[in-house]
């Protein structure tokens, strides 16, 4: 306990969402020329002011379009804030999109490589991982075959084997884990719930308050981009149940 | 700036995944594969020398190496700086969801190209041997376009890139602006014509012309024209900074626009 691992200081995120969708030069010209460039300001994060210490885990809750995506991607270094800043310190597991840089057109093996390299790993490491890796997935038999070829199932059990094999510091979790089969899921959940163990400080999305009960010690509240509230667990939950009933 | 050198050694191995994964897509399932990197250029000299040689009457021996050292350099240019144009669009759905430098983007399409660029010298080294021209010590120099080139694409790259995001019209608009680069590069024909007339600075205002120059008389064992080089190193370096500046000014932006 303690050691600050993220802080989000004054964290706002606007988006222009522009009504028509201006794709040519021309069309620019001819809508500058006319000053019809409107565009909506949508705030879709609002003044988010928190930190977490390691081992705490925060579930983050909120309806529908409430802005959660958007904190974790902002956490995640995805999307730079509009206003205010977000600090963070350690090893980050994002379990965002898993296999985001995935290419169809190589084989499981080389894909190992290059979405190790996405989330910033090292040669040396992945070598020393690799049949780690391909163990955890069960894919032994296939990871010379090109990733087209792959089910679904397959490729989300490889992102999550590369993504979950370092020992992060920073969890991120986008709803719950449902990668691949029964029994593959039963094998994620354990190895997210040994990384629990060892005080990684977790930041989890969810609609199930039941969930965020169960995995974190904090949560907090959003709404339209707004931080209801912040704090222990059982005061924000009471609180969240009056939201939804 | 310490943090951002940091950053880049951090990601130098993805860079390194990048450039690889380029040049091995781009002839992955054609029977021939990387082969087609020398095959290509040779054909196309071919076929150059033949009409723009034989046909329009340019019969020196070493033409052809001519028409080879023009058209490698130009290939390579329009080549990288159409994947840089389209590799922050093209990677889009990676941009939204990770995060990863974005300039690794067209840099890494700029150097794989690069890198099949340099491997495919080595058809302009086996041409000029066989028809006679033969490696002295001014052929050393071409070293220094070589490099030259490399910045000069990448700048336009980095300007391509940022541009295209915002403007899907570039692509097209790209491909006609290459198009007048090319004849203004005297790739088929020998530019003292067009110098003579008057009309000189159609070809001395472009960086690749002057680029392509300076690369040809160090094939040719012959020194380079001072006043040329220093034009292409200075134009080519304003370029690349104007790339860089612009690219880091409107990254942020491009997630918004993709």
């Amino acid at each position: 306990m303690g050691k600050e691992m993220i802080k989000v200081d004054h964290v706002s995120m606007k988006f222009n969402l522009s009504q028509e969708k201006i794709d040519s030069i021309k069309e620019y010209f001819i809508k500058f020329v006319k000053r019809e460039i409107k565009y909506d300001e949508f705030w879709a994060l609002k003044d988010i002011n928190f930190t977490l210490n390691r081992g705490e885990r925060l579930g983050i809750l909120g309806l529908n379009g409430a802005g959660k995506s958007t904190l974790l991607k902002v956490i995640a270094g995805v999307f730079k804030p509009t206003e205010g800043s977000v600090a963070r310190h350690g090893v980050m597991a994002p379990l965002l999109e898993l296999g985001a840089g995935f290419d169809m057109q190589y084989t499981g093996a080389e894909n190992i490589y290059l979405y190790g390299a996405v989330l910033g790993y090292s040669k040396s490491f992945i070598d020393e991982k690799f049949d780690e890796i391909v163990s955890f997935s069960e894919l032994q038999k296939f990871i010379d075959v090109p990733l087209k070829n792959y089910s679904s199932g397959m490729k989300a059990r490889l992102g999550f084997s590369i993504a979950t094999i370092v020992a992060p510091d920073i969890l991120i979790l986008d709803e719950v884990l449902s990668v691949g089969d029964a029994k593959f899921r039963k094998k994620s959940e354990k190895k997210v719930m040994e990384m629990f163990d060892k005080g990684v400080t977790v930041l989890f999305v969810s609609h199930s308050l039941e969930q965020v009960e169960r995995l974190c010690n904090k949560a907090m509240i959003l709404e339209h981009g707004n931080m209801l509230a912040y704090g222990d667990l059982k005061e924000v939950a009471q609180k969240y149940r009056k939201i939804i009933e | 700036m310490k943090a951002r050198i940091k950053n880049f050694f951090r990601y130098r191995f993805l860079l390194g995944e990048l450039v690889k994964k380029g040049i091995k897509l781009k002839y992955r399932r054609s029977y021939l594969g990387i082969l087609w990197s020398l095959l290509e250029p040779l054909l196309t000299m071919i076929v150059l020398t033949v009409v723009f040689g034989t046909l329009f009457g340019n019969n020196e021996k070493t033409f052809a190496v001519y028409v080879l050292a023009g058209r490698l350099l130009y290939s390579f240019f329009s080549q990288s700086t159409n994947a840089a144009l389209k590799s922050i669009r093209g990677n889009s759905a990676m941009i939204k969801k990770v995060y990863v430098p974005k300039y690794l983007y067209p840099l890494s399409s700029i150097l794989f190209n690069y890198v099949i660029f340099l491997l495919s010298l080595v058809v302009l080294a086996l041409v000029s041997l066989v028809l006679g021209v033969y490696p002295n010590i001014y052929t050393l120099q071409v070293i220094v376009p070589l490099i030259l080139i490399l910045l000069l694409s990448f700048g336009a790259g980095m300007v391509l890139a940022t541009v295209g995001v915002f403007f899907r019209d570039m692509e097209y608009l790209w491909s006609v602006i290459l198009m007048l680069i090319m004849y203004t590069c005297a790739i088929f024909y020998y530019p003292d014509r067009l110098l003579n007339s008057g009309k000189g600075w159609l070809l001395k205002i472009n960086p690749l012309y002057c680029i392509i120059s300076c690369f040809r008389d160090g094939i040719f064992g012959e020194a380079m024209n001072m006043k040329m080089l220093l034009y292409a190193g200075g134009s080519s370096v304003l370029i690349l900074l104007f790339g860089i500046w612009i690219f880091y000014k409107k990254q942020d932006e491009f997630i918004l626009h993709i």
